[in-house]
């Protein structure tokens, strides 16, 4: 279980790669924060309809 | 064990929030495992150099991307024969986040390309058919919102899904298939094609995805349902809570 | 209601009956009007002319390019022809009556599918070995592509008329139908111009057409008690 990098520039620079790892690493990242975010959104959206809902029976 | 106990909307609403921060939690844990083994302990790769670290989020995604559309079409395949209410809305809460994966799937492959194949895309099989798979995410998500009426959106798209099923195999064997540029499966059983430690690093991220999908799901069909159910007295009474 | 549609109330249903049914009346409807026949093999043979004005006609190009373009431009005009095939039926009700009558959903739906398979897919297979002397394909890849076109126009009906099935009465129309629709043809088009290619290239387009052969027996099992089946959610 040794680390295989030996600095952790080497680690960023990925062997020459680092564009095309980050760039992965990084799409996931920003799809699974969009996601949760959206989440969040939708279910907010739908307890304001419920709410809205409520409002409109109490005015009845 | 009565399960149909737990397909009625308001129990399952109650079971889906407390299971989902568990499986936050528990993909949060398996991320950062799989991770740690993947970046920073797995050796470089002799032929490809360190760009093929991509693969474990690539292979994990793509599974998943497939994985998802079969739950998914199980879902369906349950509302269409027993026209239960809670089997379309998980198939409906699966989609979005099985599209995500889809795309993240296509998405790193482009960039594991260009510099072992040298090119970001190619149009063989296994692309091709994991952009159709793509598509008929989409597909699927924009037929079940196309109708006033949500049960009809629920059969008609679940119909959809059953179709696009046979798109499954297409990508899965694709690469045995056709002679493509895409490279076969790394993980074959005889086990010497790959180090232990990638292995372990692939197989604890596709956990991870799994336990991530599972939660997004069940927080997702808790908004499916309240928007669902909110003419019904327990949403009323929940307080939505 | 349409008199056609009670000489399809008989009590004693039957696949045969209802196949044969539901032809004649959509082939009599289609003869009644014959332009939207017209306009799809028109738009073919307009969409087949406009890439050589639109890239340039040296005849290596076009020879490379033709099959490609043959199979897109058979894609587009199969699923132009498709929001029209449920959606008057739904809209006057005698996709209702269809489904009340007495012959099972499948043999109806098949008929219905075959009709629209005859006036646009089989004027359009008829029509290529035109198109494709314009692009200047040798005889054998013209024999090839009218028999890939044959074969896989079928596939692309019966897919389509799924597709236009499930989409009955919902928002988004045309635009929805291409989204449900073309990621379902890819493979179509995939064998399809596959076939025409390596025949043009001097290999056996064997392979290509057998497995066109075994999606159109895919097809032909599985879909149209899918579309009956999509016709009764659209109609319940």
């Amino acid at each position: 279980m040794t680390i295989w990098w030996s600095s952790w520039s080497d680690f960023w620079a990925m062997g020459g790669h680092a564009y095309f790892v980050w760039m992965s690493y990084g799409a996931l990242l920003v799809a699974i924060v969009v996601e949760l975010v959206l989440l969040r959104v939708r279910r907010q959206r739908a307890l304001a309809a419920i709410e809205e809902e409520r409002d409109l029976e109490a005015e009845n | 064990m009565n399960w149909f106990y737990f397909s009625s909307p308001p129990t399952f609403f109650r079971l889906a929030g407390r299971l989902a921060p568990w499986f936050f939690i528990l993909a949060a844990v398996l991320a950062a495992w799989g991770l740690y083994l993947g970046l920073l302990v797995a050796p470089t790769d002799a032929q490809q150099g360190a760009v093929y670290r991509v693969i474990f989020i690539h292979v994990p995604t793509a599974w998943m991307s497939m994985f998802l559309y079969f739950v998914m079409a199980c879902y369906c395949g349950l509302t269409l024969v027993f026209n239960t209410r809670l089997s379309a809305m998980m198939a409906r809460a699966i989609a979005p986040t099985g599209a995500m994966f889809t795309f993240i799937a296509l998405w790193t492959g482009a960039f594991w390309g260009r510099p072992t194949w040298g090119t970001y895309w190619v149009w063989d099989a296994r692309l091709t058919s994991e952009l159709v798979l793509l598509f008929l995410y989409f597909g699927y998500m924009a037929l079940a919102n196309a109708f006033e009426d949500p049960r009809r959106g629920d059969r008609a798209a679940a119909l959809l899904a059953l179709i696009g099923v046979v798109n499954l195999p297409i990508i899965y064997f694709s690469v045995q298939w056709w002679n493509t540029l895409h490279q076969g499966s790394s993980v074959s059983f005889k086990g010497t094609s790959m180090h232990v430690t990638m292995l372990t690093g692939m197989l604890v991220m596709s956990f991870a995805a799994w336990m991530y999908a599972i939660g997004a799901t069940l927080v997702r069909v808790r908004s499916v349902i309240l928007e669902r159910e909110r003419r019904a007295q327990w949403v009323r009474e929940a307080g939505a809570a | 209601m349409d008199a056609t549609v009670t000489a399809g109330g008989q009590t004693a249903g039957s696949f045969t009956g209802g196949f044969s049914w539901a032809m004649a009346r959509d082939l009599r409807l289609a003869w009644r009007h014959p332009d939207e026949a017209v306009l799809t093999v028109a738009f073919f043979a307009l969409v087949a002319s406009l890439f050589p004005l639109g890239i340039g006609a040296e005849p290596q190009l076009l020879t490379r390019i033709g099959p490609g373009v043959i199979w897109v431009g058979a894609l587009l005009a199969a699923f132009l022809a498709l929001p029209g095939l449920f959606a008057a039926d739904y809209a006057d009700g005698s996709l209702e009556q269809m489904t009340l009558s007495p012959h099972p959903a499948l043999g109806w739906a098949a008929g219905k599918i075959a009709a629209h398979w005859i006036v646009s897919g089989l004027p359009l297979t008829l029509l290529s070995p035109l198109i494709g002397l314009q692009y200047g394909l040798a005889p054998d890849t013209l024999a090839v592509q009218a028999l890939a076109l044959a074969i896989g126009t079928p596939v692309l009906s019966l897919l389509g008329g799924a597709c236009a099935a499930l989409a009955l009465g919902a928002r988004g129309g045309g635009m929805l139908l291409a989204l449900l629709a073309l990621p379902l043809f890819v493979p179509v088009l995939i064998f399809g111009a596959g076939a025409s290619e390596a025949q043009a290239t001097g290999l056996s387009a064997a392979p290509h057409l057998s497995l066109l052969g075994a999606a159109l027996i895919a097809a032909l099992v599985g879909l149209p008690a899918a579309i009956g089946m999509a016709v009764r959610i659209a109609v319940d």
